[in-house]
């Protein structure tokens, strides 16, 4: 599946944990993805989820999603709209839930791409074009056992589908 | 080939002969959630048909990130996790047990050599019993008690030898500030971590809780400690049994390995906004503070308020300071009453919230004011963490340096104050 869309950046670059994701003053609040995701990332730039639009695509440093677990970050990130996240690398259970939730992510060196750059991602390959520079780069593949869960729709509805785990049989190498 | 005790506990638990990299399927033999994540696992349980927990040992919800409920809209969490506890007769802890991370090792659900899962991140507390256990988003945990098992990665292992023994004020938090300092935000990410030596031994299981717990604050998957006679101690006078405990075997491969000296760690303070951004206490003399608080699943035991108390007992809070102490649960309480630690640090001029997680996660029981300092015990000093992001500036520390602050006004090295 390739992708298209407009870069957004934040400082910091690095550690963006999920509490900056969306903070503990909303998640036990709000029970709604569609009004938590108005204050998504609130802490670290106010005026984001004012400015990004269906298909936008998260770019950061190293470690991104870190800290707590609350599934609201993923969830309130695919509400806003955010279609990928690319970084230099995740956080555990972050990248967990957000295949868990149907967001897809991607691993590679991020210093080549700057806010506002619009960028073609090939889910499939881990190809990205950036249209802004015309620079190439090559991510990650998504790992198999990930890419079953994404076709799915998230672990949820992979049960449903399956009645159970269906990964048994994936011979895999994983995340970071 | 040896194993590490990752490699052990999801092997036994997937049934194969397992190493570091491979994928499996391991059943889990308990799971937990608590109300900052419940309302999104109970939803996806609902929508699976759920009826009855499939791990080993059951499941249980905790209400401990607003407890007692501050507003009309965690009430109506409270409510639903009371209506699904009911309907599935699913174990509740309500308002006033504790915290999950306290509430579950008391109750015996996570013994040596089990597989935990739950939906918080500081589910890798359990580790200082010896478990594999480690937090995950609410899907996830649903995923397990749905179908009693669950897919892992097993974990490369670091191991951590801590030689030397630590000082007088010097303790488990400021041994795992250092490393964590050390190590970076994102030093052990996906690894499983295994800490060993004299310092690491002699430790009380206090201590290795305050240490497994934080160890997610530099990306850990698991932190088992090894099973020892502090271990069994702990266990048994609990009457909780045994479990099967479980040790890295000599020939065991770990990804890396570290030595640290605890004879060098001095009281150590995490500066605001990163938890890895570790200096020493006294290079911060002169930082007020307005608020300090003790508690959390980080500092919020027994151990934690004697050692709170032992430099605040018959002296008084600085003026202006607000010291706020949340017990980790119920039975600590008890025990702080029956020791006399609770009166002494009353006197001292604390406020005494309920056992839960207070103001750790901005919710309730002490929100700072713009601009203000808080020096706390807790896991996390991110911008925004106690529920105010104007400007508060969060410092992390040990029980003891925070009682030194509290009664100083200002960050203060422990062994200032005798």
């Amino acid at each position: 599946m390739r992708l298209n869309g407009r870069v957004h950046r934040f400082s910091p670059n690095d550690d963006i944990n999920t509490d900056y994701i969306i903070s503990g003053r909303y998640k036990f609040k709000i029970d709604d993805m569609n009004e938590l995701a108005k204050h998504v990332m609130e802490d670290i730039s106010p005026e984001f989820s004012g400015q990004v639009r269906s298909g936008d695509i998260i770019v950061a440093g190293r470690n991104f999603g870190c800290g707590s677990s609350r599934e609201q970050a993923p969830r309130a990130l695919k509400a806003a709209g955010v279609s990928v996240l690319i970084a230099k690398s995740f956080a555990r259970i972050f990248y967990r839930s957000c295949f868990n939730v149907g967001l897809p992510l991607l691993i590679c060196d991020t210093d080549w791409i700057r806010d506002g750059d619009v960028l073609t991602v090939d889910l499939d390959t881990g190809e990205l074009f950036n249209q802004a520079t015309g620079q190439k780069a090559s991510a990650r593949p998504i790992p198999k056992t990930m890419q079953i869960l994404l076709q799915d729709g998230g672990l949820i509805p992979h049960l449903k589908k399956h009645g159970d785990f269906a990964l048994e049989q994936v011979d895999d190498t994983i995340v970071q | 080939m040896g194993k590490t005790i990752a490699e052990k506990v999801l092997s036994a638990h997937a049934g194969l002969d397992s190493h570091a990299g491979e994928i499996v399927i391991s059943s889990v033999d308990f799971c937990m959630s608590q109300d900052g994540t419940s309302t999104m696992m109970i939803r996806e349980l609902e929508s699976l048909g759920f009826r009855t927990p499939k791990t080993r040992n059951g499941m249980a919800m905790v209400i401990d990130h607003n407890s007692p409920c501050p507003s009309v809209d965690v009430a109506k969490i409270h409510k639903r996790m009371r209506d699904f506890a009911r309907t599935n007769e699913i174990p509740l802890y309500d308002v006033g047990e504790g915290i999950c991370h306290q509430l579950v090792p008391e109750s015996g659900k996570a013994l040596p050599g089990d597989l935990v899962v739950g939906a918080d991140s500081h589910t890798c507390t359990y580790g200082a019993l010896n478990a594999c256990s480690t937090g995950l988003g609410s899907a996830d945990v649903a995923a397990a008690a749905f179908t009693g098992k669950l897919w892992f990665k097993v974990p490369e292992t670091h191991s951590i030898v801590v030689g030397g023994m630590m000082a007088h004020r010097v303790g488990a938090k400021d041994l795992m500030l250092s490393v964590i300092g050390s190590m970076s935000a994102d030093g052990a990410t996906y690894k499983s971590v295994e800490f060993s030596g004299e310092s690491v031994e002699s430790l009380s299981m206090d201590g290795r809780f305050t240490m497994a717990n934080m160890a997610v604050e530099m990306g850990a998957k698991f932190c088992p400690f090894a099973f020892d006679s502090k271990t069994a101690g702990w266990l048994s006078a609990r009457d909780l049994g045994s479990g099967a405990s479980v040790a890295s075997d000599p020939d065991a491969v770990f990804e890396k390995t570290y030595d640290f000296d605890a004879s060098d760690v001095v009281p150590k303070v995490s500066k605001p906004h990163s938890v890895d951004c570790v200096v020493d206490a006294s290079s911060l003399k002169g930082t007020q503070i307005q608020q300090a608080f003790l508690g959390t699943c980080t500092n919020g035991r027994f151990s934690d308020l004697e050692a709170a108390a032992s430099i605040l007992k018959g002296r008084h809070v600085s003026p202006g300071v607000r010291l706020i102490v949340a017990p980790a649960s119920r039975a600590v309480v008890a025990e702080a009453i029956d020791g006399g630690i609770y009166a002494a640090l009353l006197k001292a001029g604390a406020t005494i919230v309920a056992p839960g997680c207070g103001p750790c996660v901005g919710t309730h029981a002490g929100v700072p004011g713009d601009g203000e300092n808080v020096i706390s015990t807790a896991n996390r000093n991110f911008k925004g963490r106690m529920g105010n992001n104007k400007d508060v500036g969060i410092y992390l520390a040990s029980p003891e340096t925070v009682a030194a602050s509290a009664l100083t006004g200002e960050i203060t090295d422990p062994r200032e104050v005798g």
